[in-house]
């Protein structure tokens, strides 16, 4: 690309010739519908960049560019509720991550190696918690809790989390299943290995590209969930986006942006890594 | 596929973790406030046990109709359906960009859109508070504009005593939160028409423009009609989330923009009437199986046309 670009830039004659009007099917190089998707990209970063930016600016009015800073980072930081509620939310997340990994590999392999009875109504129900309206899971929750007098805290916030997460990772385990080939596992039987070193070393090994992009997905929705843990935490038990709905509540300062952007940061980076994964490993679903 | 029965004990270690759990933590808590939508609570907001079953009316699901609730179920089906109007205003442009664009700028052009929806829903939120309220990025650039505008009419001389700029009140309403609604629901409209425009066989529109139809008409007639499976679907899913939305309606809407999410929650807390409230969320959650059981209808259905 670069060296032809070298070549055609001198000579803008050149440039003419391979770029003529464009043909009627062209869509991509009219100048209107350039427009709109342009239009379309601010209206859908604007917000995010400039919350992004702000975070950095050294001023405590989030209005105009005074400067570059990092002490919003430096006072975010040292913002003892703020790391409290981080760490709590790191531990919350690796919990929940480490519980659904393990249920949802399990019964992903279980939903697309097995035929039982009523597996329809059984698979609806696990793509369940995707498709509810979250108050509604969040209110069911706090209810069942209140009910029976669990208090609330980092068990029912991390109860929660789990029901949510793993059925993500039974669908993306499940897809990643599709491409198996059975004739493994029957050659590794013929071949005199017993079915548990069959699982061990020719099944599992197969599932691991999904196991890990599911965890991944698992570990992001958990610590970016905001409604269901508000309503399942109790007083002593804020979690990061919780402490900075609390805090947004105040007013918006560019300690939480800088709070905003590691979360950002740090959710993106995971989910980027596990749709890496992903399609590495020939599995292009939107799962997520 | 193998049957269970040949492998029971595999089946159960595999199957039976997850079972737990979805019943346990999933089913039960739902199973519960069902029961709770069909009960009575008293002063304190606690649902009434004994006797049981002389306990049990539909006492909630009638103040539903009352016309207070009906009044903001209506606001949240018109709000859900203007913002995904919009969305699809804004977001099919988007979609047969991409749709028709190079093939080495289809992928980066799709990471670019699914990218915001991968950030944090409250932040992605409440970013939308710093643009909007009175001293917001918005109102900095209409001042602006407004103050060039006096300042050339002053120079002029078409006047000298200009008010000063009053701020637009545009944070803390309903058009607020269906701006909130657009920004957070567009990815999920503009991923199915993609998906559908991206199959469409384009030779159709050469035949329709070779023909002499106009680009709107090709438009209308022809790219419109056989791209519906994917604009009915991604619709259908933007209104079911919008509709559901209680985020939205909490961080950037006003006192008077309470839509079901919010009622829903307020009655299990603050109004102390959780049977109301479960009455409200299953109201809610049929109506969106219902939709989305339309939305599989209708893609099984349109699945013999092959295009």
């Amino acid at each position: 690309m670069a060296a032809d670009m070298a070549i055609a830039a001198p000579t803008p004659a050149r440039r003419a010739v391979r770029k003529p009007r464009p043909t009627p099917l062209e869509y991509g190089r009219k100048r209107w519908l350039q427009a709109v998707v342009a239009a379309n990209f601010i209206f859908l970063y604007f917000p995010i960049v400039s919350l992004i930016a702000f975070s950095f600016n050294d001023s405590k009015r989030n209005v105009t560019w005074q400067g570059f800073t990092l002490k919003y980072y430096d006072q975010a930081f040292h913002n003892s509720g703020l790391q409290e509620a981080f760490l709590r939310s790191i531990g919350i997340a690796v919990t929940s991550t480490v519980v659904s990994t393990v249920l949802g590999a399990m019964l992903g392999l279980a939903i697309y190696r097995y035929r039982f009875p009523l597996k329809g109504p059984f698979e609806g129900l696990i793509y369940l918690p995707i498709v509810i309206p979250e108050i509604c899971m969040a209110m069911a929750m706090r209810s069942y809790f209140g009910q029976f007098g669990i208090p609330l805290g980092f068990m029912t916030i991390t109860i929660s989390h789990i029901a949510f997460s793993f059925p993500f990772v039974a669908v993306v385990v499940r897809s990643r299943m599709a491409g198996f080939d059975e004739s493994l596992e029957e050659a590794s039987r013929d071949l005199g290995a017993s079915p548990r070193q069959t699982f061990f070393n020719v099944t599992l090994p197969y599932m691991v590209p999904g196991i890990v992009a599911g965890a991944l997905l698992a570990f992001t929705l958990s610590l970016d969930d905001y409604v269901i843990t508000a309503f399942t935490s109790g007083p002593g038990s804020t979690t990061f986006p919780v402490k900075i709905y609390s805090m947004v509540r105040q007013s918006v300062t560019p300690e939480v942006n800088a709070a905003s952007t590691v979360l950002i940061v740090l959710t993106l980076s995971v989910t980027v890594i596990a749709m890496w994964i992903q399609s590495r490993s020939g599995n292009k679903s939107m799962a997520s | 596929m193998r049957d269970w029965r040949k492998e029971r004990i595999a089946f159960a270690i595999f199957g039976l973790p997850g079972t737990f759990w979805i019943f346990a933590f999933f089913t039960f808590p739902l199973v519960l406030i069902w029961i709770y939508s069909f009960s009575t609570s008293d002063e304190l907001g606690n649902v009434v046990w004994e006797p049981f079953w002389s306990n049990l009316n539909l006492d909630a699901y009638a103040r539903s109709l009352e016309w207070i609730n009906l009044g903001i179920i209506w606001k949240s089906v018109w709000s859900g359906a203007l913002a995904t109007a919009i969305c699809l205003v804004m977001g099919f442009p988007l979609a047969m960009a991409i749709a028709f664009a190079p093939a080495r700028w289809k992928n980066p052009l799709l990471l670019l859109v699914v990218l915001p929806f991968w950030t944090n829903l409250l932040i992605r939120t409440y970013a939308w508070i710093a643009v909007l309220r009175t001293k917001g990025f918005v109102n900095i650039v209409l001042e602006w504009i407004y103050d060039q505008i006096t300042a050339v009419l002053s120079a002029i001389g078409l006047g000298d005593s200009f008010p000063a700029f009053q701020p637009l009140e545009l944070l803390y309403n309903q058009p607020a939160v269906i701006v909130g609604l657009v920004y957070v629901n567009l990815p999920f409209l503009v991923l199915p028409l993609y998906a559908t425009l991206e199959k469409f066989d384009k030779s159709y529109l050469e035949a329709s423009l070779d023909l002499g139809a106009t680009q709107w008409r090709t438009f209308f007639s022809v790219l419109v009609p056989l791209a519906l499976p994917g604009i009915v679907s991604g619709a259908v899913l933007t209104f079911i989330l919008a509709i559901g939305t209680y985020l939205v309606p909490d961080v950037l809407g006003g006192t008077s923009s309470l839509m079901i999410g919010t009622l829903i929650q307020r009655q299990f807390m603050e109004a102390r009437n959780p049977p109301f409230g479960a009455a409200l969320s299953f109201l809610l959650m049929y109506a969106t199986f219902a939709l989305l059981w339309i939305r599989a209808s209708f893609a099984a259905r349109s699945k013999g046309v092959e295009f």
